[in-house]
């Protein structure tokens, strides 16, 4: 069973959401890396690019295949997680901690209330199962 | 419903993730891909590949209907338990599928063919049967596979023979194969590794693998396989040649046993496609910028465009390589478009690793 901690928000798509303040960094689940398998490239967004919810922003790439990440939330891409390029694997080793994606500074932080919380994501992976 | 191998529980209890392959539920890995493909470039791995189609050729008319079956040439075959890889060709001179034909001796030959290719194998088997009649075709669903492979492969698998049977299997060549009591064991592969091909009896398939694993031996995933094989620069079926790609066109040229006097099926037309002048070249590619090439990608080049067959990420290497398709004649760099932007890759000779050791 994958690890799903509470204080994250989640995208059925897979993405977590650690928000604070007007800031929202955002990864990829443990049960999404499970899936992919090993990650061997991540394509992060451009830095201060603006991003709407539900936009393309970021590609993940296992050994097997290419998958697209979506942003949770609108605004302005901040910072992005430079370790990843040379070291995609943090994702695998760590999907909520050395594996985060990149940070949003969110236009409206309210929009955290559309995504699922812990126990909805979990309910919606075991869906799929 | 899903056909399973003799050591599908095996799997469950090692962990594996599995998936369906050609109907087969396989393991794709058991745990990490990656440090599956390591282990197998350092150490020792082991496959379960009993979905693979073994036939058995048996009978007078064997070699002759061998002779036109295949476009490389069993006569190569001078002593007994040698190995051939050869193409099967229909009359266009497309591939219905690779395979290794086993000499064992002069009235019976073992023939590995592809899994996914299985039903349409059989078929055209049978139908290039007709005309032997002292021929017998005898598919062998009462055996399972196990590949070993890698630089500690041999040692470690040799633990599993008794004593008065590991000297057979010690001297055996490479590319030679021997029976053993039950077991036949080749000294092939498709990692590009030294290594076993294992042969047993359904009901020894779980001790045997055991015995492996007591030896050290670890089990590996179809997706290490693939990556190996790709690093080995071996066709995979399907992927990089099909019924409508010549070998001439596939990187299979040196397979073709065209100069003497054998006629086989698909020979005219790869003489005609000799004759007319071999339009396209299977290349290796390896990526200078960051990505990973894909299978299909489109590979623009100063000729031409061209395809990737197969392409993935070297964990050796560290980089993306791929196998491709393009234009006759190039060479250095060329193009790859990856979600509308062009990167860089260069031609490359294949294989990509040899024995462990980076070739580029």
């Amino acid at each position: 069973m994958s690890n799903v901690p509470s204080e994250l928000k989640f995208l059925s798509s897979h993405e977590w959401v650690l928000v604070e303040g007007d800031v929202a960094t955002v990864g990829v689940s443990d049960h999404a890396q499970e899936l992919l398998g090993d990650l061997v490239f991540v394509e992060l967004p451009e830095p201060e690019s603006s991003v709407s919810a539900g936009d393309s922003v970021a590609v993940i790439e296992s050994v097997k295949a290419a998958s697209d990440t979506y942003a949770p939330v609108t605004g302005k891409i901040i910072e992005v997680n430079v370790e990843l390029e040379d070291s995609p694997e943090r994702i695998n080793d760590d999907p909520y901690g050395d594996g985060w994606m990149y940070k949003i500074k969110m236009e409206d932080p309210d929009e955290v209330n559309d995504l699922l919380d812990a126990d909805a994501y979990t309910e919606s992976i075991e869906e799929d199962d | 419903m899903s056909k399973n191998t003799p050591l599908h529980q095996a799997h469950l209890d090692a962990s594996a993730k599995m998936v369906d392959f050609a109907g087969w539920d396989m393991p794709i890995h058991y745990g990490s891909q990656i440090s599956e493909h390591h282990l197998v470039r350092s150490d020792a791995g082991m496959f379960d590949v009993s979905h693979m189609t073994v036939v058995d050729a048996t009978g007078e008319d064997a070699r002759a209907y061998l002779q036109n079956l295949l476009s490389n040439d069993i006569a190569k075959l001078k002593t007994q338990g040698k190995a051939l890889y050869s193409c099967m060709l229909n009359d266009n001179g497309g591939v219905v599928d690779d395979l290794i034909v086993y000499f064992i001796h002069d009235s019976f030959y073992r023939v590995i063919i592809n899994s996914a290719t299985r039903d349409k194998d059989i078929a055209w088997l049978n139908r290039q049967a007709s005309a032997y009649p002292n021929l017998s075709l005898r598919e062998r669903d009462d055996v399972a596979m196990i590949a070993v492979q890698g630089p500690a492969a041999r040692e470690r698998a040799l633990t599993i023979f008794a004593d008065g049977q590991r000297a057979p299997v010690e001297s055996l060549g490479r590319f030679m194969a021997a029976e053993v009591g039950e077991y036949f064991v080749g000294r092939t592969g498709y990692t590009g590794e030294d290594g076993f091909e294992i042969l047993m009896p359904v009901d020894e398939a779980v001790s045997c693998w055991q015995g492996l694993l007591d030896a050290g031996v670890k089990p590996c995933g179809l997706g290490a396989r693939d990556t190996l094989r790709l690093e080995a620069g071996m066709n995979l079926y399907g992927t990089d040649m099909d019924e409508t790609t010549s070998p001439l066109i596939s990187g299979l040229g040196w397979t073709l046993a065209m100069s003497d006097e054998r006629n086989f099926i698909g020979k005219q037309a790869l003489q005609a496609e000799l004759d007319r002048g071999v339009q396209q070249q299977m290349v290796g590619l390896v990526l200078l910028d960051k990505g990973v090439l894909r299978n299909h990608l489109k590979v623009v080049t100063n000729d031409g465009e061209g395809k990737i067959t197969s392409g993935s990420f070297s964990p050796t290497l560290g980089k993306s390589i791929a196998l491709a398709r393009i234009p006759a004649g190039i060479t250095g760099g060329v193009e790859v478009e990856i979600r509308n932007k062009l990167l860089k890759a260069d031609v490359v000779k294949i294989p990509f690793v040899k024995q462990g050791k980076s070739c580029i």
